[in-house]
């Protein structure tokens, strides 16, 4: 029935462009391979603009003579408290961290608050209290906001969207389509705590020492780099789908290959263990603080020494670089000296039989 | 990491590597059993390592794969009833039936939950006394232990409202099966250590004399699995076929005997069908006459229906080590974790999916 909603770019006769789910999955969230696809195949056609093209965290936009990033995400997770942080540190977070990967400096944030009926009181306060201490910490502020409440069962206590807008003080181009042959990868930190800390808790799982979320503002430490003048090519922050995950993304979207090696890759002790145990691979486990950041080679030992001097890239490494081949694909060097490629992974880690 | 670390040093893989080019004369064709195993051989790149005359070739030991596509429709189906609590390993829930899988049922408003232990359902069956737990008892022998005991705690406890969707498999009658077959091209055998370490290694020795094979029982670990390849190869160039074990760290030659026990108390030995290998005798467990009250086959009697497997899957001769993922014309193609055409496609464990993962250029 076309010809009824000619004027409809988006009509009800267009097929679904995903069919082989007939309903959203949890998986479709995971960041793998099925929220990319829902992303490349239903939401970008859809609204079609060139700021989604970046396919960058957040879009930079032009003002008058001023270039702004603007960036919004949801937090959803449960347990509401984890070692480490809660829902209100990692919504503010998460944003301004979002903007520090456009190398913003994040000027004002807003919060949209979603309450379930009966949560209580003490709770909302606790993140309350939680979101304006993390933003004093990120030094931003919460410039405006808006309050929903849904029936007891329609929620799961507390949901948060948040959107920041920051300001780009430079001319690089920080996105997959600026990373060049021979670029050096730079991690900032070790991988997977933020994962395992909310693993451990909802699962009941307990180990020798507790495992901290990473959760951080990584705005300093990139404005740091920015500006001693590093001519940063792409930064990437490690969320849902890991380290692999970010790395596997920028690969596609720069056709490129980026080869890492596993034992340069730092990781917590407790982390590795929980992982051995639960059959998860560290590098596809959720970060909140971490970020990688490609940089040519001539700038590495520098870039490397600004953001050990920075208490959150103490164990800053660097991890691989970028090879020629047009692959668009990571691989990785084994502990015993093979290479094998990383992949993207369909959905969530789900743990092993045996 | 201690206990890991010692098994994934590099400088002791070279060794092992170059001790097997030292020993090693003639092209040999040795199959590891476990899903754990193949996971492990291709995510470390342990065959790459290997002198090009040993072929590695992957074995049925991934119970996801061999589930049949039968039980995994009846699994969701029980799922879909209002009052039931599905529970299941996790990596079962992604694995189609004839249109979806668990994960799809869940999305439909399922009750579905990943659990880590069956014995996490008994106090989900007490929180719950007005829903029936069923929980997806799926596995080679390894699982066994702790199924059974669900199975009995819950007898003792009482308990009415838990019940087990039970598609048990066992090692040594699928390693006769593969044996048989005049298609089998397999010298040696890794044996999955973590079967071993419940049920021992003695039901092994007639399989090795009779059919003049060498089965080395191995672990998991890089070294575990260079070892053992190394051992099985030693076999073979003297002409030796023998049950040796090289995972003596977590194995007995008589394995865990309260685990067997529990085995024995629960459940029987039954046959079972091996998904794209078809009905093997004796290669199974089902619930005991005494605890057919928490078979959940018959509690929600439902009729056998039919299903039909996709005709371009080699996932049979996958299973049986007759050939390699990438030897199949869909692998890649028509076949991807996206779009599993057969389960070895689908778990974690599974040969295809792990070079899919790992492999694929």
């Amino acid at each position: 029935m076309d010809h009824e909603n000619k004027n409809n770019t988006l009509s009800f006769a267009c097929p679904i462009p995903i069919s082989q789910y007939p309903n959203v999955l949890l998986a479709h969230g995971g960041g793998g391979r099925l929220t990319h696809e829902l992303i490349e195949k239903m939401f970008i056609p859809a609204f079609n603009n060139p700021f989604l093209e970046a396919r960058h965290d957040g879009a930079v936009l032009s003002v008058g003579s001023q270039k702004l990033a603007f960036t919004t995400d949801s937090y959803v997770v449960h347990p509401l408290f984890f070692p480490g942080g809660n829902i209100g540190t990692l919504a503010v977070y998460g944003t301004v961290n979002d903007l520090a990967m456009c190398g913003a400096r994040p000027l004002v944030l807003s919060a949209g608050l979603i309450l379930e009926e009966g949560l209580p009181m003490e709770t909302l306060w606790r993140v309350t209290q939680a979101m304006q201490r993390a933003a004093l910490d990120a030094h931003t502020r919460l410039a405006t906001g808006d309050t929903k409440v849904v029936d007891r069962g329609k929620g799961d206590g507390i949901f948060i969207n948040t959107s920041g807008i920051g300001i780009v003080e430079h001319d690089l181009l920080i996105a997959p389509a600026s990373v060049k042959q021979d670029d050096v990868v730079i991690l900032s930190g070790d991988v997977g705590r933020h994962g395992m800390a909310i693993m451990a808790v909802r699962e009941g799982l307990e180990f020798e020492t507790k495992i901290e979320s990473d959760c951080a503002p990584l705005a300093d430490i990139v404005l740091a780099m920015l500006d001693a003048g590093i001519e940063i090519h792409c930064l990437r922050d490690l969320t849902r789908g890991g380290l692999a995950s970010a790395l596997i993304e920028i690969a596609e979207a720069a056709k490129i290959r980026i080869g890492i090696e596993e034992t340069e890759v730092p990781l917590l002790e407790e982390v590795r263990g929980a992982c051995e145990i639960l059959g998860f691979d560290p590098f596809y486990v959720a970060n909140e603080g971490r970020f990688v950041c490609f940089v040519p080679p001539r700038e590495a030992p520098r870039a490397l020494a600004i953001m050990r001097s920075h208490p959150l890239g103490a164990q800053a490494a660097i991890i691989g670089t970028v090879a020629g081949d047009k692959k668009g694909m990571v691989t990785l060097k084994t502990r015993i000296g093979a290479t094998r490629i990383v992949d993207a992974i369909s959905g969530e880690q789900l743990p092993r039989i045996c | 990491m201690k206990f890991i670390d010692e098994y994934r040093d590099p400088a002791a893989a070279r060794q092992y590597a170059q001790a097997l080019v030292n020993i090693v004369t003639k092209p040999w064709t040795l199959m590891e059993v476990c899903g754990g195993q193949t996971h492990a051989i291709v995510k470390f790149g342990i065959d790459e390592l290997l002198p090009p005359q040993i072929t590695l070739v992957h074995g049925p030991g991934c119970p996801v794969c061999v589930t049949p596509l039968e039980l995994i429709e009846k699994a969701i189906r029980i799922a879909s009833l209002p009052k039931v609590i599905f529970c299941s390993f996790g990596d079962m829930i992604r694995v189609p039936g004839n249109s979806r899988d668990l994960l799809s049922v869940k999305a439909a408003g399922g009750d579905v939950r990943i659990v880590y232990s069956p014995l996490d359902c008994l106090k989900i069956a007490r929180d719950n006394p007005e829903r029936e737990i069923v929980f997806f008892a799926v596995g080679f022998e390894t699982t066994a232990p702790a199924n059974a005991m669900a199975v009995f705690q819950a007898r003792s406890q009482g308990l009415k409202n838990f019940s087990l969707l039970v598609s048990h498999v066992l090692v040594p009658p699928a390693i006769e099966a593969i044996l048989s077959s005049p298609s089998n091209r397999v010298q040696g055998f890794l044996a999955a250590g973590h079967v071993c370490a419940v049920m021992g290694y003695e039901e092994y020795e007639p399989i090795a004399r009779q059919y003049r094979v060498p089965i080395v029982v191995t672990g998991f670990e890089p070294l575990d699995i260079l070892q053992g390849v190394t051992m099985c190869v030693e076999q073979l160039e003297q002409g030796r076929a023998e049950v040796e074990n090289q995972y003596a760290r977590c194995v007995r030659k008589e394995g865990n005997a309260a685990a067997r026990d529990l085995i024995k108390e629960v459940f029987r030995v039954v046959p079972r069908k091996w998904r794209g290998v078809g009905e093997i005798a004796q290669s199974g467990l089902g619930l005991r006459q005494e605890y057919a009250g928490f078979d959940a086959e018959m509690r929600f009697a439902l009729s056998d229906f039919a299903v039909a497997e996709s005709p371009e899957c080699i996932s049979g001769q996958i299973l049986q080590g007759i050939q390699k993922p990438q030897e199949c014309p869909a692998f890649g193609i028509l076949c991807s974790p996206e779009h599993p055409l057969g389960a070895t496609m689908v778990s974690s464990e599974g040969a295809c999916a792990a070079y899919y993962r790992y492999r694929r250029v």
